[in-house]
């Protein structure tokens, strides 16, 4: 059972890094970005065709790949979501909607139907693993990725805490005309946040390729395992993004130990009975559902 | 010698034309303190000046510089702040979160969170508080502090009394006569006629968007600047 528990709590890692960015997206920005799942398998198939095509290898492929998502986080901030931000809360769902189905077709065309995976060019470390006490044995990609994750996440928590940048971005996501008046760049803040969520979507495509196979069409249920962990730690939050994921992957496991099938059914019941309590405790209201749930007012 | 002037200034709501074509000007270090019932256009007008909302006609303009155009971020940049109505603060930020913020803008000048724990020592013991934890005072210090903190050359204070108790209205003020001795630039909207004239060089009477009355501070009577409040100097101008 340990075994179970420990293998599910690295998954959850993996939940957890390919969820920072919607969260983070969501909490900053007030944007649930639909085509998060699509722009991770970008990622991987820029880390791909850098690696195959001329031999980068794809850790060192990620350090032109991150800039790079930086850069597309910002151009897609600043000429296609805060266009339609305008247009009201629906309209970026709509935008990014859109946004997914092209990249899915422009990646077909592309790159054709066949599967990938990074997995041939980082050597051993896709199966090597290590051995714990107790004779379980732990994938040292799963480990790497559960680190990362925490990182990541550390990070992220303290950027917005600590730096100027970071009280900037929090400022402009609770009230964006009165962070103006006291000298915030409310666009520039936005644009930088983008390029942030961008980059922790470029290394979750990265890990999404090295752990297991993409096609260009796999946007779509990496972006229905990031929301379930998004909305099982309570959007917005970061640590609880990590939870969230954590929890979705124990879900899982145990579903898939139940029955063999029951894998992701599992997941998505974890998913329905949190979202039915936090309904139930916000009155049914879909308020509730988005919003943080202790939010003070003045 | 002025140095903010406001010209033919035109700001809508919509169709609601909220400040309908005002001119004014004010002095550098100079006091000016606006009156005027609710709805005269007051905030509309501090908000304008501030970048908040952009003029359908008209021009702002600060030691010769156009600011017509410029967003609210840079305005902070080049020495205007705002204190906003209702205070406005990061309710899910800390006190000392919410001063820094103020720095964003980068200006040179010698306010800190320390200079400005020190002007308001209430605010001291809640440092790291939630401001959404605050009392009025501590968070109508706050906001100014966090004005302060972008070292302004001109400070818009807009209602900072409202909703506070007399006690804590005489600390504010007594924490704004230093600024002002200072030097610092201050246009104030106050619903306290006495307070108002006690505290400003000038003071302007604002009338459904208009200017009703201009005048000096010390000479003007209160029966006067009552008269414009309530638009009684119109009719005083027709023959009886």
């Amino acid at each position: 059972m340990s075994n179970q528990i420990i293998q599910g709590v690295l998954l959850g890692g993996y939940y957890a890094l390919i969820a920072c960015g919607l969260s983070f997206m969501f909490s900053v920005m007030r944007i649930i970005n639909l085509a998060h799942g699509s722009l991770a398998v970008l990622s991987a198939y820029a880390l791909w065709w850098l690696a195959s095509r001329f031999h980068i290898p794809p850790f060192a492929g990620l350090l032109i790949v991150l800039p790079l998502m930086a850069a597309i986080g910002w151009a897609l901030q600043r000429f296609l979501l805060e266009r339609s931000a305008r247009g009201g809360a629906l309209l970026p769902i709509l935008t990014t909607f859109g946004l997914a189905i092209v990249i899915d077709n422009m990646l077909f065309e592309q790159f054709g139907a066949d599967t990938r995976s990074l997995a041939p060019f980082i050597g051993s470390l896709s199966y090597d693993s290590w051995e714990w006490p107790g004779s379980i044995y732990v994938g040292k990609l799963a480990v790497i990725i559960f680190l990362i994750a925490v990182a990541l996440l550390g990070g992220l928590q303290l950027f917005l805490s600590r730096t100027g940048l970071g009280r900037a971005i929090r400022a402009t996501s609770e009230d964006p005309d009165t962070s103006g008046l006291v000298g915030v760049d409310a666009r520039r803040a936005n644009a930088v946040a983008a390029a942030i969520a961008m980059v922790t979507v470029g290394l979750a495509g990265a890990f999404l390729g090295m752990r297991a196979t993409f096609d260009p069409y796999a946007g779509a249920p990496q972006l229905l395992f990031a929301f379930e962990a998004a909305v099982i730690g309570g959007a917005g939050s970061l640590w609880g993004t990590l939870i969230g994921g954590i929890v979705l992957a124990l879900a899982q496991t145990l579903g898939a130990q139940v029955h063999p099938q029951g894998f992701l059914i599992g997941g998505h019941a974890a998913f329905l009975i949190v979202l039915f309590v936090r309904l139930s405790m916000s009155g049914f209201s879909l308020r509730g559902l988005l919003h943080r749930p202790s939010r003070s007012a003045s | 010698m002025s140095f903010l002037a406001v010209e033919d200034l035109v700001v809508r709501h919509g169709l609601l034309q909220a400040v309908r074509g005002v001119t004014f000007s004010v002095g550098r270090g100079e006091t000016l303190a606006l009156v005027g019932a609710n709805g005269a256009g007051k905030t509309t007008l501090l908000r304008a000046i501030a970048g908040a909302h952009l003029p359908s006609a008209g021009r702002v303009m600060l030691d010769g510089a156009d600011l017509t155009g410029v967003p609210s971020h840079r305005r902070v940049a080049m020495g205007i702040a705002l204190v906003p109505e209702g205070r406005k603060l990061f309710v899910r930020m800390s006190v000392e979160e919410n001063l820094l913020l103020g720095k964003t803008a980068g200006r040179p000048g010698d306010w800190s969170v320390d200079k400005v724990l020190e002007m308001f020592p209430n605010l001291k013991p809640r440092r790291h508080a939630r401001t959404g934890h605050l009392s009025g005072g501590e968070q109508q210090a706050t906001a100014i502090g966090r004005a302060l903190m972008s070292n302004p050359d001109v400070l818009l204070l807009d209602e900072v009394s409202l909703g506070l108790s007399p006690l804590i209205v005489d600390r504010v003020y007594a924490a704004l006569q230093g600024l002002i001795n200072s030097g610092t630039t201050i246009i104030l909207v106050e619903q306290d006629l006495n307070r108002a004239l006690s505290v400003s060089d000038k003071v302007i009477c604002m009338l459904e968007g208009r200017v009703a009355l201009a005048a000096d501070s010390r000479s003007v009577s209160r029966d006067e600047v009552t008269k414009a409040y309530f638009g009684l100097h119109r009719q005083k101008a027709e023959p009886a």
